[in-house]
């Protein structure tokens, strides 16, 4: 079966980008890798369709997001709950469902967490750019022309039809990760932690930081106790390339936490978030609460294996069902 | 950096000396890719090299480097390329042109004569897709950034900041000074490569009126 039309967008809400796990490969030319905030949730949600776990979803920021099925697609909401509601009735998060032609998909307001990913059975039908449907708003390609969505869009999928039997589905409940306000992220200090004084690391690992409402998809900007470079040691470094989770301290001592829109900086980064951890980032909003917690790099390691290891799991349960 | 990327350093200075090894070392990388790699950032001093962690040890990928970074000097690579990039400096497409002419006491022509009288390095892409950093201006042009950002620049502004020169391949924000635009499209995502400029390329300036700016567009 052909490319046929799936939803229409009734409302975009603040900031719906279509994104994937990222672009990657063209750093060398200042092209920053975009891509899912919270990549486990979108995964789970590709995982709940039947897609591959790289398909492109549509990342809600907080609210607004109206939908409308144009034929019978199957669907899976992960990640911060939005208060997805299907026509007057809540949605179960986290579980595949079909929304039948014309039936609406509303967010309705943020509950937990930040960002909520909608995956379709079948995908959305988007032209690749350098390797990926991930939507780089700076630049302005990618996705739906490197723009966020806006009303009267309509989406295509090839034979969407052929997802509808995995409908029913749920993500283990032990693998839902569950948000609070209070975030506790996990570090490994470098690269330039050395030219940082000690109390200054000490005050970075025991002190709370609260996220600034001017976080966005290259940054969340956090603020508190001041962070304090050795004397003589310059604000800014020679510039190099960064990766999302790494922790700047420009001049004011308030710390940043690079996300996926940018591949280089100029400021000393004290340490950097865990690949493990990394998915919170996406759903941590203005006001919410971060603490940092030194690891080690073996932690770091055993931390994701194990994530990886139940998503393994999950996959094979899938394949054994079918 | 964190559990997914070496950072390997080639020298602690802005110098095209060092920033030719960061060069020659990525197309080393490039021509003997290691399994597991999924990105590299060339820039001024240093290479990042960004791997997943699940696929290739760390411990692996620094033997790896090692041992690459023990070739450079002895293989051939790419000669760059020579660019000529036109630009209309100073009125509305160089709004800081006056005050760089103020602060250095040159005139606007000797500010021009002076950024188009050098051959610049592309030390590397980076702040966002197509922007190159390039150095070095004369000494005599040397500029601190602007205290207040500017919150738009617009599409093709050529611009300075202390010893370096730079292009905003798309409108965005930015605190270098302006001193003129070229017509030149610095970044297009459907070409390959996507950027006019890459690391390691030569660029010379050459200043064109209003007139011309029609020709190159």
């Amino acid at each position: 079966m052909a490319v046929v039309e799936t939803i229409e967008v009734l409302t975009p809400g603040p900031l719906t980008t279509l994104q994937d796990l990222g672009r990657f490969g063209y750093g060398r030319y200042g092209v920053p890798p975009s891509g899912a905030l919270d990549a486990f949730s979108l995964r789970a949600a590709n995982l709940l369709v039947g897609n591959k776990e790289n398909e492109a979803c549509l990342e809600i920021t907080m609210f607004g997001l109206r939908i409308k099925a144009l034929r019978d697609v199957v669907i899976a909401v992960t990640g911060g709950d939005l208060l997805p509601f299907y026509n007057d009735k809540p949605l179960s998060m986290w579980a595949s469902f079909i929304l039948k032609e014309g039936d609406t998909l509303s967010f309705r307001g943020v509950k937990g967490g930040c960002r909520s990913y909608l995956a379709i059975g079948g995908g959305f039908f988007l032209t690749e750019v350098m390797g990926s449907r991930s939507t780089n708003l700076s630049s302005g390609f990618g996705g739906l022309d490197g723009r966020p969505l806006k009303k009267g869009d309509i989406f295509t999928a090839h034979s969407p039809q052929l997802h509808l039997k995995t409908a029913g589905r749920g993500f283990p409940q032990d693998l839902v990760p569950r948000y609070s306000r209070e975030w506790r992220l996990r570090v490994i200090f470098g690269p330039q932690d050395d030219q940082f004084t000690e109390k200054a690391k000490s005050t970075f690992c025991n002190s709370p930081y609260q996220v600034n409402p001017q976080s966005d998809r290259t940054g969340i900007r956090l603020s508190g106790p001041s962070v304090e470079r050795r004397p003589n040691v310059h604000e800014s470094i020679i510039s190099e390339g960064v990766i999302p989770g790494a922790i700047q301290v420009p001049g004011d001592g308030q710390p940043i936490i690079i996300l996926v829109e940018i591949v280089t900086g100029g400021y000393r980064k004290i340490a950097t978030v865990i690949t493990a951890d990394l998915p919170l980032l996406g759903q941590m909003k203005p006001g919410d609460t971060v603490t940092f917690k030194q690891v080690s790099l073996d932690d770091a390691y055993e931390t994701l294996r194990e994530i990886e290891e139940r998503i393994k799991r999950f996959k094979e349960s899938l394949s054994s069902q079918s | 950096m964190g559990d997914r990327s070496l950072l390997v350093e080639l020298g602690d200075e802005i110098s095209p000396e060092v920033n030719r090894r960061v060069r020659e070392l990525s197309v080393i990388l490039m021509e003997n890719p290691i399994e597991g790699v999924i990105e590299t950032v060339p820039a001024y001093r240093s290479l990042l090299v960004i791997y997943n962690p699940l696929k290739i040890d760390l411990v692996i990928i620094k033997n790896r480097m090692n041992d690459l970074q023990k070739k450079i000097g002895e293989i051939q690579i790419p000669e760059p390329k020579t660019l000529e990039i036109p630009v209309i400096y100073g009125g509305e497409y160089g709004p800081d042109m006056e005050w760089v002419s103020q602060y250095h006491n040159i005139t606007v022509e000797g500010i021009i004569q002076l950024h188009t009288g050098t051959t610049y390095q592309v030390y590397m892409i980076g702040f966002m897709p197509g922007f190159p950093y390039m150095g070095e201006l004369p000494e005599g042009l040397a500029t601190p950034r602007r205290e207040t950002p500017r919150t738009v620049i617009p599409q093709g502004s050529v611009a300075i900041a202390q010893r370096q020169t730079g292009i905003y391949p798309v409108e965005s924000p930015g605190g270098w000074q302006i001193l003129g635009r070229t017509p030149l499209k610095l970044f297009n995502s459907l070409h390959s490569p996507p950027t006019l400029l890459e690391m390691g390329d030569l660029v010379r300036f050459f200043s064109i009126g209003e007139k011309e700016l029609k020709q190159w567009q």
